[in-house]
């Protein structure tokens, strides 16, 4: 599904991703771990399009096509979610104004006939169910003064809905205490299917107790420096991210 | 004073750059104005004579005055003796014969808006007997209007038909010396509305697709005044969220709006004149006056405005709160783009006990805009028990804009209540890359965000308008990001 070789990024002329190959199919968790300023969040938003970062070498292709020159809005429409580390507020903005347009864009893309307000109503009520969150959630403005962790179950809430193909989870246990993480992970696990591919990108080893991956890969300076399953996460967890320098380079 | 035929028809074909139609009367005078010049107006609208002493009166204030430079905004000198001060109402012969001689980039604007197509032909200004439609749905209205008492007529009608009502109530609001553009306004205005709600009458519609399809034409100094008797009730939508044809660039409205004892008057504008092109260039001056008295008990007035065009607009409707309980309400939407200057905002005057105003306007700037907003909140020593609340946001797209408030406040009771709250923010590229990663374009989301932001004011509009309002704004900002 996503097949990304040799990709090189800069922001702001600072080389953040560098020589990184990653391959992700359809089904399958991957969690990308790594310390601070490894390149876990740009690689996320280099996925996604986000204009501040350049690639100046390798391919990612999605689907078998490239999806460099696809616009971020585009991207989207295929299939690629990403739950932002902060979700930004838009004051004055339903939030279920934002999702229905949302989930509207997408099936107008796809060639199917976009959803009225009543059907959207019923779709939402029953995923909201579904992810056991409050329906309030809906009447909202989007984020506004959300706390930390209804922010995050609030991205959530939007990858139900819009059944991505492709989701990217970016630190999305940061800053979450143990019910608001577990209310998260359930909302993944729930959302785990065969033609999805879910990437988590984390700092912490804490979140894979909850949604258990495949594959755990191990960013370093902008690349992937170590693969493995599940274990690699434990002992990461023990060792310390200085542990996988020494181990790889030796 | 009427111009060579074979001249006529090289200025007809004149056309403004960005492809409006330009008119040229037959009938015009030369410009200036002077005692004649208001003499023949007067004259030629066949005016009462106190009407004619009440112009010469204004005018000779009118020169001792000088033109406002308060206002938080930049324009070259307005010579007022290079404006034209009367022109007859058009003849058809010089207008469209129909849509197809109709400049398309005008008529894909008024698809964009969703304005019904039986409207398109009036606002597009086609001669009257080519629009089928509109003029019999507009008897259909007259009729039912008379039933119930209504008088609504152009200004110019209800001097002659109901001269004792509009001397009784003409200037009583808005004085001739109130200030620079209404004394110019009282001394030369062409025509406009005049509305009266008999006692206890709830006016059976909403003045506003009567208005709309009938409002061409009125002319650069418009005079509007409405007065609601007691306990009756009036909806007024002045303006129309399409484009208007307009050849003329300084425009001094006068609005006066006077709600007896128990009466209410909510009083609707959507403005849309030519706001210039990118550089500024020929948009129109829109300096007007407007204010509401609510001189009995319980009265109401409420103002709701969305301004999205004027390459400059000085506008400040107000209410002078007089009566006990009396309630003032003033919302406002205000954008403005590429060039375009606003200073808008209200006075609310609280004189009766126990009154109420409430404040809402939400200013958006984009381009190279500069907008402001100018508010007076005063309560006299008599005002017991008098509230205000002011809330005041400005919403910035791009970095060149500018957003501005300016609040009077002067409280002379003490046991008045007033609130102010102001917030001012931008739209972010995080916000706007957060809606596109959701699948939704740039464009969509800034619509979605202004639209958002504008909610508050919306609801007060008509229903119909409230929709035409949202694509106007769609419109207005169409190009503002990236």
């Amino acid at each position: 599904m996503l097949e990304i070789e040799n990709l090189k990024a800069t922001i702001a002329e600072e080389q953040v991703l560098s020589g990184l190959d990653l391959s992700v199919n359809a089904g399958e968790i991957h969690a990308i771990m790594g310390p601070n300023g490894s390149g876990k969040s740009s690689l996320a938003q280099v996925i996604v399009g986000h204009a501040d970062y350049e690639v100046i070498e390798g391919s990612v292709e999605y689907q078998g096509h490239n999806l460099l020159e696809l616009e971020p809005e585009d991207r989207a429409r295929e299939g690629i979610f990403l739950g932002f580390q902060y979700p930004v507020e838009i004051p004055g903005v339903n939030n279920a104004y934002l999702l229905k347009a949302a989930v509207n864009a997408k099936r107008k893309h796809q060639g199917q006939d976009e959803i009225d307000a009543f059907e959207f109503l019923k779709l939402a009520k029953k995923t909201m169910e579904l992810l056991d969150m409050d329906q309030s959630f809906l009447n909202r403005g989007v984020n506004e003064g959300f706390s930390g962790g209804e922010k995050k179950r609030n991205e959530i809430l939007q990858m139900a809905m819009l059944e991505p193909k492709l989701a990217i989870l970016d630190e999305t246990d940061s800053g979450l205490d143990i019910d608001a993480l577990k209310a998260v992970a359930n909302g993944v696990n729930s959302l785990r299917h065969s033609e999805r591919a879910i990437v988590l990108v984390t700092h912490y080893q804490r979140l894979l107790d909850y949604i258990e991956p495949d594959y755990v890969h191990v960013l370093w300076e902008g690349r992937i420096i170590l693969s493995g399953d599940k274990a690699l996460a434990h002992k990461l967890e023990e060792n310390g991210y200085e542990w996988v320098r020494t181990t790889v380079s030796s | 004073m009427s111009i060579e035929n074979d001249n006529i028809e090289s200025l007809v074909n004149r056309t403004y750059k960005h492809g409006f139609v330009t008119d040229i009367d037959q009938e015009s005078f030369p410009p200036g104005l002077d005692e004649k010049v208001i003499g023949a107006i007067s004259a030629r609208k066949k005016e009462p004579k106190f009407m004619l002493e009440w112009r010469l009166k204004a005018y000779r204030h009118w020169l001792t005055m000088k033109e406002p430079e308060w206002a938080h905004v930049n324009y070259p000198p307005i010579n007022y003796q290079d404006i034209s001060y009367f022109a007859a109402p058009k003849s058809d012969k010089d207008r469209p014969k129909s849509l197809d001689e109709v400049d398309p980039k005008l008529l894909e604007t008024y698809d964009k808006l969703g304005i019904p197509l039986h409207e398109r032909a009036a606002l597009a200004g086609v001669a009257v007997d080519a629009v089928f439609d509109s003029v019999s749905v507009a008897t259909t209205f007259k009729e039912k209007l008379q039933e119930a008492g209504v008088i609504f007529c152009p200004f110019s009608e209800a001097l002659i038909n109901h001269p004792e009502l509009v001397r009784k109530y003409l200037g009583t609001v808005v004085p001739p010396r109130d200030n620079f553009f209404a004394a110019l306004n009282s001394a030369a205005f062409s025509d406009g509305s005049f509305v009266y709600i008999p006692k206890g009458v709830r006016c059976p519609m909403e003045l506003s697709t009567y208005f709309r399809i009938n409002a061409a034409n009125t002319g650069q100094f418009e005079r509007t005044l409405i007065i609601a008797d007691e306990g009756s009730y009036v909806s007024y939508l002045e303006g129309c969220t399409a484009p208007m044809r307009d050849e003329n660039q300084l425009h001094a409205a006068v609005v006066e709006l006077v709600a007896m004892k128990d009466a209410e008057i909510k009083y609707s504008t959507v403005q849309n004149w030519y706001p210039g092109d990118e550089e500024g260039k020929g948009g129109i001056y829109n300096f007007v006056t407007k204010r509401g008295d609510c001189r009995g008990a319980n009265s109401k007035i409420s103002w709701t405005q969305v301004e999205t065009g004027s390459a400059i607009t000085w506008k400040y409707p107000s209410c002078i709160l007089r009566g006990e309980n009396s309630v003032g309400e003033f919302y406002s939407v205000a954008v403005t783009n590429n060039m375009q200057q606003a200073d808008t905002g209200t006075k609310m005057i609280h004189i009766g006990k126990n009154s109420s105003s409430t404040i809402v306007s939400k200013g958006i700037s984009a381009g190279k805009a500069e907008q402001s907003y100018r508010g007076l909140v005063r309560i006299m020593p008599q005002a017991n028990g008098a509230r205000n609340h002011t809330q005041c946001d400005s919403l910035l797209i791009g970095k060149k804009c500018g957003a501005h408030t300016f609040p009077y406040m002067e409280v002379k009771n003490p046991s008045a209540k007033v609130e102010h709250e102001a917030s001012t923010s931008r739209i972010s590229e995080n916000q706007l890359f957060y809606c596109r990663q959701r699948g939704i374009s740039e464009e969509d989301a800034v619509n979605m965000i202004v639209n958002g932001f504008c909610k508050e004011v919306f609801k007060e509009l008509p229903m119909e308008f409230a929709v035409e309002a949202q694509a106007l704004l769609n419109v207005s900002l169409e190009g503002a990001v990236g």
